[in-house]
């Protein structure tokens, strides 16, 4: 698939937010295309929510540049409108019970569909008449996730949405996602710590670390672009050379070393060379990253 | 799906598995691109580029407005292609893990002139 000007959605460059003198969001250059299901991954404190509020027109940047559908999306009612942002801890009027939230969703969400937040109502077994106060932590996410979904906002972004949500209710969650936007293609940005749950719904992968974002890449060539190199210490050792290494682990003589991405060719000869090769999933590799550039940047 | 390797690679295999077992049979459609990526729990732009793989492989094609069916031959196509990859990828494995044991090829072949074989739906 190429991309074409108007494929692109959000386009930042250079982004950043200081607060004080913390810079959570460090010169980020990234853009989010139509269409597609994006991971934004990162540990902690990474920048995320903060990057969701500044994509989100919730905060203001205090550099670089921002376009969402084209405009500044800060105080922008034409971009605010095509947006959802579903956090880790909405806040709703005192008083609101679970209907009324959804009752109101269709006055902020024109692509809202009624009888789509129905069926999930069922799946997720809410109890509409309970007040927002008064819901457990995991029915709250399921609140938000409902919304999520149903509004089909043409960007929605959700933001670690899955707190106090059983296995179950996360699988529901899932499904419903990837059912909904194969019907109705939109674009959508997953948050999660949870990667290996969320990994296959991924087209493409961000990964922020420090402010900074560290991996922009499409979920398929990230499959392929590390492996773990298994052997004894010296043959390990002699295949590596001078080649960049993501992670290293040994025991005794045995050595366990993760490299980016082998040619068919180097994958053949490191066979040959007696080393086991396994591959690495993506929060393994998302794991060896955040941590490489801790120790860089120490 | 296995880690590690791309998903829409997976899938294309997975259907080319069923076509030979007979579960998919020539002329016959296949369920669509929305389907797999349900069934499979997968971002439906992988299952697409899965099935569009097939596609260029002449092992699939689409009916217009109606969906993807198994192309007339196909199935002798995809054993023509598994047969080259045999090779590659079980006899060198085989011998190489042999080698590690101490296994001659002589007593490889012994083991496998011994071994019951699983048969497929083809004798």
């Amino acid at each position: 698939m190429t991309a074409t000007a108007t494929d692109s959605i959000v386009r930042a460059a250079g982004l950043t937010r200081r607060f004080g003198d913390v810079t959570a969001v460090d010169g980020v250059d990234v853009e989010i295309r139509r269409d597609r299901i994006y991971g934004l991954l990162g540990r902690n404190g990474a920048g995320k929510t903060t990057l969701m509020h500044l994509l989100t027109g919730q905060d203001f940047p205090t550099g670089g540049t921002l376009e969402v559908f084209g405009h500044a999306p800060a105080e922008n009612a034409g971009v605010l409108q095509q947006l959802c942002f579903i956090k880790e801890s909405q806040r709703y009027p005192d008083d609101f019970k679970v209907k009324h939230v959804l009752r109101s969703a269709p006055w902020f969400f024109e692509n809202w569909d009624e009888d789509f937040a129905a069926r999930l109502v069922d799946d997720f077994e809410l109890p509409m008449n309970r007040r927002i106060k008064k819901v457990s932590r995991g029915q709250l996410s399921a609140v938000g996730v409902i919304v999520g979904l149903a509004s089909r906002a043409p960007l929605t972004f959700f933001d670690e949405p899955y707190l106090g949500l059983d296995a179950v209710a996360r699988q529901i969650f899932y499904d419903r996602l990837l059912a909904d936007y194969a019907e109705h293609p939109r674009t959508v940005v997953l948050s999660s710590h949870l990667i290996d749950e969320v990994a296959n719904l991924l087209e493409h992968v961000l990964v922020i670390d420090r402010g900074r974002m560290i991996l922009d890449e499409s979920a398929d060539d990230l499959r392929e672009s590390a492996t773990t190199l298994v052997g004894s210490r010296q043959k390990v050792e002699d295949f590596l050379g001078s080649r960049e290494v993501l992670h290293r682990e040994g025991i005794g003589g045995l050595a366990s070393v993760t490299v980016a991405g082998l040619t068919a060719e180097e994958r053949q000869a490191a066979t040959a060379a007696g080393l086991e090769l396994a591959p690495v999933s993506l929060q393994q590799l998302v794991v060896h990253l955040t941590r490489t550039s801790e120790k860089e940047f120490a | 799906m296995d880690e590690g390797r791309a998903i829409f690679l997976q899938i294309a295999e997975q259907i080319e598995n069923d076509i030979l077992s007979g579960a998919h049979p020539e002329e016959t459609q296949v369920p669509s691109t929305n389907e797999f990526a349900a069934f499979h729990r997968i971002n439906p732009a992988t299952a697409g580029k899965g099935v569009n793989l097939l596609v260029d492989r002449g092992i699939l094609y689409k009916k217009r407005g109606i969906g993807m069916f198994v192309a007339e031959g196909a199935r002798a196509r995809i054993m023509a292609a598994r047969r080259t990859e045999f090779r590659e990828q079980f006899v060198l494995p085989l011998l190489a893990e042999a080698d590690k044991l101490g296994i001659t090829p002589g007593q490889i072949t012994e083991m496998v002139q011994q071994a019951q074989p699983i048969r497929g739906d083809q004798a």
